[in-house]
């Protein structure tokens, strides 16, 4: 029944390759966390522009960034696309679905982040002759960020993992690519995934503490 | 000058101000006394443009603050503005508080807002606090800066809404010691307060609101000496 006899040699042999594949996951994390956050914020603003077409436009790719599978996400991004002539790469494709994800949920972040600063906030800053576009950009924004910042931390940990979905797409210099190629070759499935796994566990772990060590040094208040 | 002219103002159905007409002359100093609904904030925030009115005008200086081609940003320079929530920035310190509008909205120099910064806060007795974050001080102390802040702008007029109100009562008398200052030094004030002593101390004239009207206005003595209207006859009563 239980005849697997576990054999690591290969798979830690293997380690530098991972860890070439992991480099690419951080990049295609940290990217798509970059293009997320300035979506987001776009969208923010839609939102926040009182017109009913750029608030709905907001409306519509939040609740379809965060009611529908990350994996169909990238697959449209792919295939999605492909069809109406837009060919991506498995690399931008995978990077396209993940910011899209990420903005849908950086957006939704951000929302209740305004919620929970007062309006007397912006009021007091158009009091001083700030235009509304001042008193978002010095006194709301600034604010929003902050109360947004750890779960956005929890979103760059999700697009950290999220990368691993590249593989459905053809993906195959990440790290969960990389594994997966291994693997075809070697069949020592576990070994590889166990090691790819703790991989990406440092990585999501190293992620989440450098994000509370830069929070104390940005957020003095 | 400020001349307020036959303003009429609803929220929905609701009347709020019902015509009033009333002349803030340079240098002094008015405030405004009524029950809880009078429409005294309301009249504030119509004069700074915050709001907008329904009938009448608001004349500041001789720009029409409701007009359609009056630049609301650039006429609210002229007009300090302090609320009773002290609306302190809490990302930002003391000093960068009082900094932000002259930096951005004036596009002062560094230098310049902060030496400014410095004199205000100095004047308001938060010389020893440019470097503290808001969250680190007593509402008296946030409602002072919140005063500064308002300075540092160079404003014509200072509009006060109830700045003590939100106070602990051992910390409303630093700000009224703030407000009697600025009084002394000719600052152009209208102050909607609830502190009659202080009323009957700085002002020029107090004028009573009640239900969105302006039922009397008079120098102190005589406001509160000899009130004529019965609604302020009872309201006076009320609060002794
Ligand atoms: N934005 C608004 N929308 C609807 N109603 C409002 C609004 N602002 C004020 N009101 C109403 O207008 C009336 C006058 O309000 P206002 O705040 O001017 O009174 P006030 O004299 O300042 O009273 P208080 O002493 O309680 O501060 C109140 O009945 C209030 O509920
Ligand atoms: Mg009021």
């Amino acid at each position: 029944m239980f005849n697997y006899t576990f054999h690591w040699n290969q798979a830690l042999k293997a380690l530098p390759q991972l860890l070439d594949g992991a480099l690419v996951t951080l990049q295609i994390a940290l990217l798509s966390m970059v293009i997320g956050l300035a979506v987001a914020m776009a969208l923010t603003l839609f939102r926040l522009s009182g017109n009913r077409i750029l608030s709905g436009f907001t409306t519509a790719w939040v609740e379809i960034a965060r009611n529908t599978p990350a994996l169909f996400q990238i697959y449209m991004a792919h295939f999605g696309l492909g069809s109406f002539g837009i060919h991506l790469s498995p690399y931008t494709a995978l990077l396209v679905g993940i910011a899209f994800n990420n903005a849908g949920y950086l957006a939704e972040n951000f929302r209740g982040a305004l919620k929970a600063i007062p309006e007397t906030q912006a009021r007091a800053g158009r009091s001083l002759g700030m235009t509304p576009l001042m008193a978002f950009r010095y006194i709301v924004m600034p604010q929003m960020l902050r109360i947004a910042f750890l779960p956005a931390t929890n979103q760059a940990v999700w697009a950290i993992l999220m990368t691993s979905l590249g593989v459905t797409v053809g993906m195959n210099t990440d790290l969960a690519g990389v594994t997966q190629a291994l693997n075809a070759v070697s069949f020592r499935t576990f070994e590889f995934f166990a090691l790819a796994a703790v991989i990406y566990y440092l990585i999501a772990k190293a992620v989440t503490l450098a994000a509370r060590l830069a929070a104390t040094r940005m957020f003095r208040y | 000058m400020i001349e307020i002219e036959n303003v009429r103002k609803s929220f929905g159905s609701l009347e709020v101000l019902k015509g009033i007409n009333l002349t803030v002359q340079k240098g002094e100093v008015l405030t405004i006394i009524g029950g809880s609904g009078s429409g005294k904030s309301t009249l504030l925030t119509c004069i700074n443009g915050l709001e907008t009115i329904d009938a009448g005008r608001i004349v500041v200086d001789g720009t029409d603050v409701h007009a359609k081609a009056t630049d609301l940003n650039k006429l609210r320079r002229k007009l300090g503005i302090v609320f009773q929530q002290f609306n302190a920035f809490p990302h930002l310190t003391v000093l960068e508080n009082v900094m932000l509008a002259p930096r951005k909205v004036l596009g002062q120099s560094k230098a310049e807002a902060e030496a400014m910064a410095v004199k205000q806060l100095t004047h308001v007795g938060l010389g020893d606090k440019l470097k503290v974050y808001p969250n680190r001080m007593s509402g008296g102390q946030q409602q002072r800066m919140a005063i500064a802040r308002a300075l540092a702008m160079s404003p014509a007029y200072m509009l006060f809404d109830e700045v003590t109100s939100a106070l602990d009562p051992q910390l409303v008398g630093e700000v009224l010691d703030t407000l009697r200052m600025l009084a002394s030094e000719g600052m152009t004030m209208i102050c909607v307060t609830h502190e009659m002593k202080f009323a009957r101390e700085v002002s020029d004239r107090v004028a009573f609101f009640h239900k969105g009207v302006m039922a009397e206005i008079a120098p102190p003595e005589t406001l509160f000496g000899a009130p004529k209207d019965p609604e302020l006859q009872n309201f006076l009563a009320a609060t002794h």
